[in-house]
Parts: C-alpha cells; structure tokens; sequence
C-alpha cells in the first residue's frame, strides 16, 4: 500500500512542475523514478520513450502508466496516473471558473486577446513539425530529400480530400489513415 | 454558432475517448484535433472560446491534452464534463500501455502495429493542417497588426529560437494586458 502511496506522490510532482508540456516531464520523471525511488533502470526508461513515441496519448501519462505497471501492476498504474493528472484537474479548474466568471473583464480580456493569435501560431508550428514527421520520419523542423517516405504522401493527400470534402469525421479519417497505411505498406513489403 | 449537434456527456465521452485512443504524439496533437471536433464538426463552442481555454492548458503545469481535456469538459458542462473528459483522455493510454508493459518485446517489433501507428500519425498531420489554415486564415482576415505580429514572433520564438513555451505565453499573456483590451481585439 505504501508503494501506491509513493507512486500517486511521485507522480503528482512531476504533474505540478512539468510546465510547457510533453517532453518537459522527462528530466522530472527520471528524478523521480531512477534516482529518488530507483523503481527502474536507465535502459527500462529509455524504452518509454520508444514506447511514447509510437503510442497513443500524452508523454507523461504513458510514463506514469508504465512505471506504476512495472513497480505495483494495475493498481500501480492507475495510481501513478491519477497522482500525474490531479494537478491538472485542480489548477484548471480554477483557471476555468475565472475565465467562465470573468472572460469579459477588461484585465482578464486582453491576457486571452494576446493568448490567442500564440495559439495559432503553436498549432501552426505543430502542423509544419509534424509534416516533418510524416514525411521525413525526422522529430523537429527540417528537411530531409533522402529518407522522404512516399508511401505516406499519398496516405496524406487523401486524407486531406476526405477531410476537405468532409466525406469522414476526425475519428473517421484517423481510423482510415491506419488502415490504409497497413494495406499500402503490406503491400509494398512483399513486392 | 449555432450548435450542430445537440451536447450529451456521451457523445463527449465517445469522442474525447476516440481522439485520445487514435492520436500518437500527445498535446499538441490531441488539442487541434479536439477543436476539429467540438468546434467544427459538433459546434460546441466557437473558436474564439475554445481558443481561450486551450491557451490556458497550455500555459499550466501537467499534460497539456490532459489540462485541455479537462477545461473544455468543464467549460462544457461543470463538474460532470471535467470528470468525463478527463476519464475519457485518460483511459486509453492506460489501457495500451498496461498492455504494452506486459507484451514489450513481442509489440515493439511487430511491423503491421508500426504501419497502422505511422498511418494514423499521417492522419492526424493532415487533420493539423486543416485546422491550423483554418486558423491562420480567420485570423489574417482580422487585419489587426499587434496580434499578427504576437502569432509570428510566437512561431519564431518556439520552432527556431527553441524557448520554452511557457515563457513566450507569459510574454504573450503580458502584450495583451497591456496592449490588447480593447474590444476590437475580441
């Protein structure tokens, strides 16, 4: 039970200093889990990141689920993640009743009227990175002609039809995606 | 905007558990594609609401898909909403890492796993794009000077110059308390 304990403490400061997103918790969660708490080793957490990288859902919550998995199983696992979510929950929270309660007063206005066009640019930002993902199979913005996959630019120009002439959803177009890049790149495997 | 399609916690619950189980790559990833789909597709919210709250998830401390989750579903509907977006983005990383942790070997090594997660990472790029133009091209359209400006600066600052997103949204934050109040800029 102690173990349970540490995990959701563990985790919940890795949640409350891990500021800026994704992959500003992994320096906080290998403070935590190698060198407090030794519950793995260096090669176990750089699997994480294979892991993170290929996986669906956030950085840290995979890590806090991994780590509770390995160190108390299940009960582990929902620990280590509830601790790194419950920060969260709590701040915004409050964040968000400001906002609901007070979005329209002068002070509160102009932080969310200069917020906005940084969000544009973030998204926009992670667009063009993530371009260079898809084609190049590199993780930051650059160019890369000799490892261009062109597989993928033809999985990406019809998803891009089907989303402008709205024939699927969001979920409908991921779903898609997977399955025609297991087709094309099975296909292509064995010719 | 007119809602598009009437609010219900399931439909919530469905749609954030979906995008949650299908986005590899997390944040940055899932929070385009929750506008797409509570904004554009359901019409919950118009952009310049769903913006203010997601601006904040991404200033906080914590994941930002878990803080974006959770803002959107209070804004949505209080208490309720927080709670089953929260479980709904929550869960499916559980769940394949749970997975995951007891099959490591045999999962990391399977081709036809690594083909359907690059498919969907492509999926996704494409579905970034779409709402990224969208975005960009509302707000050109605006043809307000300061807040071009912020959107380039703030591009900049982060892909190029590599400065750590939370220090360029307190600039930011700091421009618009100063600069930004009035109502023109809404």
């Amino acid at each position: 039970m102690t173990l349970i304990i540490e995990l959701f403490i563990s985790f919940f400061w890795v949640g409350i200093f891990c500021i800026g997103g994704g992959y500003a918790s992994v320096p906080l969660i290998q403070h935590q889990v190698i060198t407090i708490h030794q519950w793995l080793t260096m090669s176990e957490f750089m699997d994480i990141f294979a892991i993170s990288q290929m996986t669906p859902g956030p950085i840290g919550i995979n890590a806090a689920t991994f780590v509770g998995t390995r160190v108390a199983g299940l009960p582990g696992s929902i620990a280590a993640t509830l601790g790194f979510c419950a920060p969260s929950v709590i701040i915004m929270l409050i964040l968000g009743y400001i906002i609901k309660k007070y979005g329209d007063v002068g002070a509160v206005r102009g932080i969310l009227n200069g917020l906005r066009p940084a969000v544009v640019a973030l998204i926009g930002g992670a667009a063009i990175l993530f371009i260079c993902m898809s084609l190049f199979g590199v993780d930051k913005i650059a160019i890369d002609p000799n490892n261009i996959k062109y597989l993928n630019i033809i999985i990406m120009v019809v998803c891009y039809i089907i989303i402008r002439k709205k024939l699927m959803g969001v979920i409908g177009t991921l779903a898609f995606s997977g399955v025609l890049s297991l087709i094309l790149n099975t296909v292509a495997s064995h010719t | 905007m007119e809602e598009k399609t009437t609010f219900s916690l399931w439909k919530l619950f469905k749609s954030t558990f979906l995008i949650s189980a299908f986005t590899v790559g997390g944040g940055f990833v899932i929070i385009p594609l929750l506008k797409a789909k509570i904004v554009d597709e359901y019409g919950w919210l118009d952009d310049k609401e769903a913006l203010n709250y997601v601006s904040i998830a991404q200033t906080a401390p914590g994941a930002v898909a878990v803080n974006a989750a959770v803002i959107l579903g209070y804004r949505l509907a209080s208490f309720m909403g927080m709670l089953t977006a929260l479980v709904a983005t929550i869960l499916p990383p559980l769940i394949s890492i749970t997975i995951i942790a007891y099959f490591y070997d045999a999962m990391i090594n399977n081709p036809y796993i690594k083909y359907v997660l690059d498919g969907m990472q492509c999926g996704a790029t494409v579905l970034i794009i779409d709402v990224a133009i969208n975005l960009l091209r509302k707000q050109i359209k605006k043809k307000l000077v300061l807040p071009l400006i912020i959107m380039l600066c703030t591009f900049v600052a982060n892909y190029f110059l590599h400065i750590n997103v939370m220090y360029i949204i307190i600039a930011d934050a700091l421009i618009g308390l100063f600069a930004l109040q009035d109502t023109k800029y809404n």
